[in-house]
């Protein structure tokens, strides 16, 4: 925030868009407390009953994974094929595995 | 109109409607006990459950098996984490649940108090005591309460794999020497009885059930599971040439299904209860394992503390050193 700007904090807005389903980042917007926030994702991200359930998150509070790490952090994975179960020859005859 | 329901019956209605209770709605005191104690047993499973197989991990036969089993082994416990979680939203706290793992308090499934003897003890674990476990965690990504049913689909998708590397250590062993052969067939009598019994008791000396199933906890009753994997099983054993050691078990054309023996129910108390072959050997492991990790749990806090006391008082930050 810049000196003397009065703008508010940002929120990310995550919604539950149905029962049983978790909840799911939907964007962001600027509020000047979370009962706001919540009154304001309300009106911004559901107003074609998109969900059932709201949370709103400080930005400030996310901390994300930087995107030129990428590779370190994620290439490990990408030749561990054994973790997938197609990985493994299972006949027909046996019925799903 | 004018009618009045307890809540305790708008609950009812409004699980038996399919939906998902999540952790701010109102529920029955009963309702989340049940699922603490039962959620915090099945972490708790999945983390006991590294340590049979932990077992073989440095005398695996192959580099590609022991990176297959180093894989499940993780998987197991990051299945333990996401069900911790889930058990936190009912307001549990993690060090609690802990707590009452290391003090012997709280219960793990008792197939993880079997030794694993003999590298095809790999090959049936996967097989059996996960395909036993899959059939109990496919019925429960419908389970009413919206955390666990979550995590329970994930953990699914995770688990596919496990149940496959298993049975395929058991089909390479049952097509090989006649001592590999022999050495799966020896795994499986082991690990038959006690994976039938992972289902818990029968139906008719499961007095929780009933209530579990009223709360759409579970889906389907302890004998039904059971029977379900036993039908799936005995055909997987056939196509590998082994052989299930049950007498009794006899497909039987009018219900549908394979009749079977009657279950040792004094062995599964007994291991409950503490008198299973490895019970105590678990237990330290965990204990020892809790103890020896505590200073790296203290440097990570203490390292935490120093960070934000430098964050908050910069200037500080030069006398520090």
């Amino acid at each position: 925030m810049s000196q003397g700007s009065q703008q508010w904090p940002l929120w990310e807005v995550f919604v539950r868009s149905k029962n049983g389903l978790a909840h799911k980042h939907s964007g962001s917007l600027h509020a000047p407390d979370a009962e706001m926030a919540l009154k304001n994702a309300r009106d911004v991200y559901t107003r074609r009953s998109e969900g059932v359930s709201i949370w709103v998150i400080p930005s400030e509070a996310i901390t994300a994974s930087s995107p030129d790490e990428k590779d370190p952090l994620f290439a490990p994975s990408d030749d561990k094929v054994y973790r997938h179960p197609t990985f493994y020859d299972i006949p027909d005859e046996v019925g799903h595995m | 109109m004018g009618e009045t329901h307890s809540l305790e019956d708008r609950f009812q209605a409004f699980v038996e409607a399919e939906n998902k209770v999540e952790p701010k709605h109102w529920m029955p005191d009963g309702y989340r006990k049940t699922l603490v104690r039962q959620i915090s047993q099945h972490a708790h499973s999945e983390v006991v459950g590294m340590l049979p197989e932990a077992n073989w991990i440095t005398r695996a036969p192959s580099l590609r098996a022991k990176l297959i089993l180093l894989a499940k082994v993780q998987d197991e416990a990051g299945h333990g984490l996401y069900l911790y979680s889930a058990a936190e939203t009912l307001g549990t706290s993690r060090d609690q649940m802990i707590d009452d793992l290391l003090s012997g308090k709280a219960k793990y499934s008792s197939i993880f108090n079997y030794p694993t003897l003999t590298w095809a003890d790999m090959g049936a674990v996967g097989w059996l005591v996960d395909g036993a476990a899959i059939a109990n965690q496919v019925m429960l990504c419908r389970t009413s309460y919206g955390p666990y049913s979550r995590a329970m689909v994930r953990i699914c998708k995770e688990e596919s794999f496990h149940q496959r590397q298993g049975y395929e250590i058991m089909m390479t062993l049952a097509k090989g020497s006649p001592e590999q052969k022999a050495m799966a067939q020896d795994a499986l009598n082991r690990w038959w009885w006690p994976s039938v019994m992972m289902f818990g008791p029968s139906d008719d000396n499961s007095p929780n059930s009933t209530q579990s199933m009223k709360w759409r906890i579970k889906r389907k009753s302890n004998d039904e599971l059971r029977q379900e994997y036993i039908d799936k099983t005995v055909a997987q054993a056939e196509f590998i040439g082994l052989s299930i050691p049950d007498p009794e078990l006899k497909w039987n054309e009018e219900t549908g299904h394979y009749d079977f023996g009657e279950i040792d129910w004094t062995e599964f108390f007994q291991v409950i209860a503490g008198n299973g072959p490895c019970n105590s050997e678990r237990l330290a492991a965990r204990q020892k394992a809790h103890n020896e990790g505590a200073w790296v749990r203290d440097a990570a806090t203490a390292y935490a503390a120093k960070q934000s006391a430098r964050q908050s008082n910069p200037s500080k930050q030069t006398h520090a050193a």
